[in-house]
């Protein structure tokens, strides 16, 4: 069984046909991308994904487990954790604050215990400094973990980004465009990092992508969507080969 | 161990450093006799006007949401804690002790009223808290003033609109329509609001240095980010409310227990809003700001007394001096020590 299984997922706003009769599947461990020309709805499909919208039709399996109507914190908490096209950082909180946020689940201590610092408040505060300095530092991020969020060079908040959404523990890891505006260097380590993160964390991954060289380097498999429907699927060298995805992307 | 920078001590240091100074100097000046009569008298208000500004700064500044209502809650807190006291005159002879169950009673009433505005309103995004509380507010105060209380030897007795009640022999009226409430035994002490803003300043900055702190602040910068990563929008954000309303039904059993006579008008919106001020003037989400802006803006039209005719200008010039501060680079400097490492 696959771990990700997308059957026949749809989505309307009013007349506007969003994503139509998309399927999917996604075997654990994998590194599966998204691409598609603008407007074609792949941000939509993560936001379906994760219970911002709820589909009109089709469904989601996570595991067996059913994700469509659950909210997007219950979805989280079952192993789905995300970064965002146009980064939402808590920008006002530090670097190490942004990630212990993200560990809310994974070490808990009650309300009594946050009003009055009894008992495993320190312990487990600690022990939330250590793995979240822990996950910085796969990022490069360790030295900098007193900045606060905003502060952060743009590539960096990037980064940030996905460490507060692996800190989540995710079984399946969503990517908005993360090399967005970045240079082919910054490009360059990114893909090392998202390797890196895959082998160290065990993830699945699904990412949104305009960089081919990108998508081309490190997406074992390629989903391709045009007007919310889709155009073309396989691995890279198939797809980014196939004229109809050309034509899609470059026009006649 | 890396290098872990820990800015929550500095916000101990400073906001009890603060108050613990400010009331061993009072006490001093009470002791050498070198204090006015009208100072003294607004002790306590300010110690309440403190823990009022401090709670209204968990909804304001750390949650993000307006709120127009605080006062209400501190109306709920004041008739309630009124209410409790006089029922338990017999019962806690110690007025301390007394004082303390009746700000309980007080706190965990407006913590139910919160719950009640909280519950439907919160679920929305936008500025919907901000009318309904204003509409809380001016609801609180209206059955406030047509509310009936009596204890008499067969217990309480309550109605709504009019007197639906004979009280018996030795019963008395506690809250009297309109009328208010009159002849409360004082248990308000300078040192009790000293102690009540202890607590309020030790409870609010645990919660903010705390993961259920990290939830609300991460709600406030980028709700969908947080939603994203396993946090319930509207359990933080009730959560941070009904803290906040808990804080400031607390804060008015001490304000009401410090005056003989109470009425409704005195929670209006006009004490909503000056709340308001303090905590804005005195930095959002900067706790020990709200208690230096609400202790600074109470004593001060008192002490502008003695300059009658200029007392509301100088009050604004110093509302724009505050503001001016607070944007300016001089208190960058001053807080400059704020993000040095500590190892």
């Amino acid at each position: 069984m696959a771990m990700l299984e997308v059957t026949q997922l749809g989505i309307s706003f009013g007349g506007l046909r969003a994503v139509d009769a998309l399927s999917m599947r996604i075997e654990k461990g994998g590194l599966v991308g998204l691409i598609g020309p603008n407007g074609a709805g792949k941000t939509t499909v993560f936001n379906m994904l994760t219970g911002v919208y709820r589909p009109t039709d089709g469904g989601i399996r996570l595991d067996g487990e059913n994700l469509v109507g659950k909210t997007p914190h219950e979805i989280c908490r079952l192993g789905v954790a995300r970064t965002f096209q146009n980064i939402r950082l808590f920008s006002r909180m530090t670097v190490l604050d942004n990630v212990k946020t993200a560990l809310h689940h994974e070490t808990t201590y009650t309300l009594a215990e946050s009003l009055l610092h009894l008992g495993g408040y320190r312990k487990k505060e600690r022990e939330m400094d250590a793995r979240a300095l822990d996950i910085l530092e796969v990022f490069g991020l360790a030295e900098k973990n007193h900045y606060t969020a905003a502060n952060l060079p743009y590539g960096q908040q990037r980064k940030l980004e996905i460490a507060r959404a692996l800190a989540t523990s995710p079984k399946l890891l969503l990517l908005d465009e993360p090399a967005a505006g970045m240079n082919p260097q910054e490009t360059g380590e990114l893909m090392e990092t998202i390797e890196l993160v895959r082998k160290k964390y065990g993830v699945t991954v699904l990412l949104i992508e305009h960089d081919m060289k990108l998508v081309a380097g490190i997406c074992e498999y390629l989903y391709v969507l045009n007007f919310g429907r889709e155009l073309a699927q396989g691995s890279p060298a198939e797809v980014l080969h196939n004229p109809e995805v050309v034509t899609a992307y470059l026009g006649e | 161990m890396k290098k872990l920078f820990s800015p929550g001590r500095r916000d101990y240091t400073i906001s009890f450093g603060i108050v613990i100074l400010a009331y061993l100097v009072v006490q001093a000046m009470i002791l050498t006799g070198n204090i006015t009569s009208s100072f003294k008298g607004q002790l306590v208000p300010i110690c309440a006007y403190i823990v009022m500004a401090v709670s209204l700064n968990l909804t304001v500044g750390v949650l993000g949401e307006l709120s127009l209502g605080h006062a209400g809650f501190m109306s709920v807190g004041a008739f309630g804690g009124i209410v409790a006291t006089t029922a338990l005159a017999d019962a806690i002879p110690f007025a301390p002790l007394r004082l303390a169950v009746a700000m309980a009673f007080g706190g965990l009433l407006a913590g139910i009223m919160g719950v009640i505005v909280g519950v439907p309103v919160l679920r929305l995004k936008g500025d919907y808290l901000a009318i309904v509380t204003l509409a809380f507010g001016q609801i609180i105060m209206n059955i406030v003033n047509v509310l009936y209380i009596g204890r008499d030897a067969r217990g309480l007795h309550f109605s709504l609109l009019e007197q639906r009640f004979e009280l018996g022999e030795g019963g008395k009226m506690i809250i009297n329509g309109p009328i208010g409430v009159s002849g409360v035994s004082k248990l308000s002490t300078f040192t009790a609001g000293f102690l009540l803003v202890l607590a309020t300043l030790l409870l609010i900055l645990n919660l903010l240095h705390s993961r259920t702190g990290r939830a609300v602040m991460a709600v406030r910068d980028n709700a969908i980010a947080a939603e994203s990563i396993g946090i319930s929008i509207t359990r933080y954000k009730l959560l941070a409310f009904v803290v906040s309303a808990v804080f400031a039904g607390m804060a008015g059993t001490l304000y009401a227990m410090n005056y003989s006579t109470v009425t409704a008008a005195k929670f209006d919106f006009n004490t909503s809003i000056l709340v308001l001020v303090f905590v804005v003037l005195g930095g959002l989400g900067n706790i020990w700001g709200s208690i230096i802006a609400a202790a600074l803006l109470t004593v001060l039209p008192e002490l502008l007394r003695a300059v009658n005719d200029y007392r509301m200008l100088l009050y604004a010039i110093l509302l724009i001096a505050m503001m001016l501060f607070n944007n300016s680079k001089l208190k960058e400097r001053l807080l400059a020590g704020r993000h040095r490492e500590v190892e």
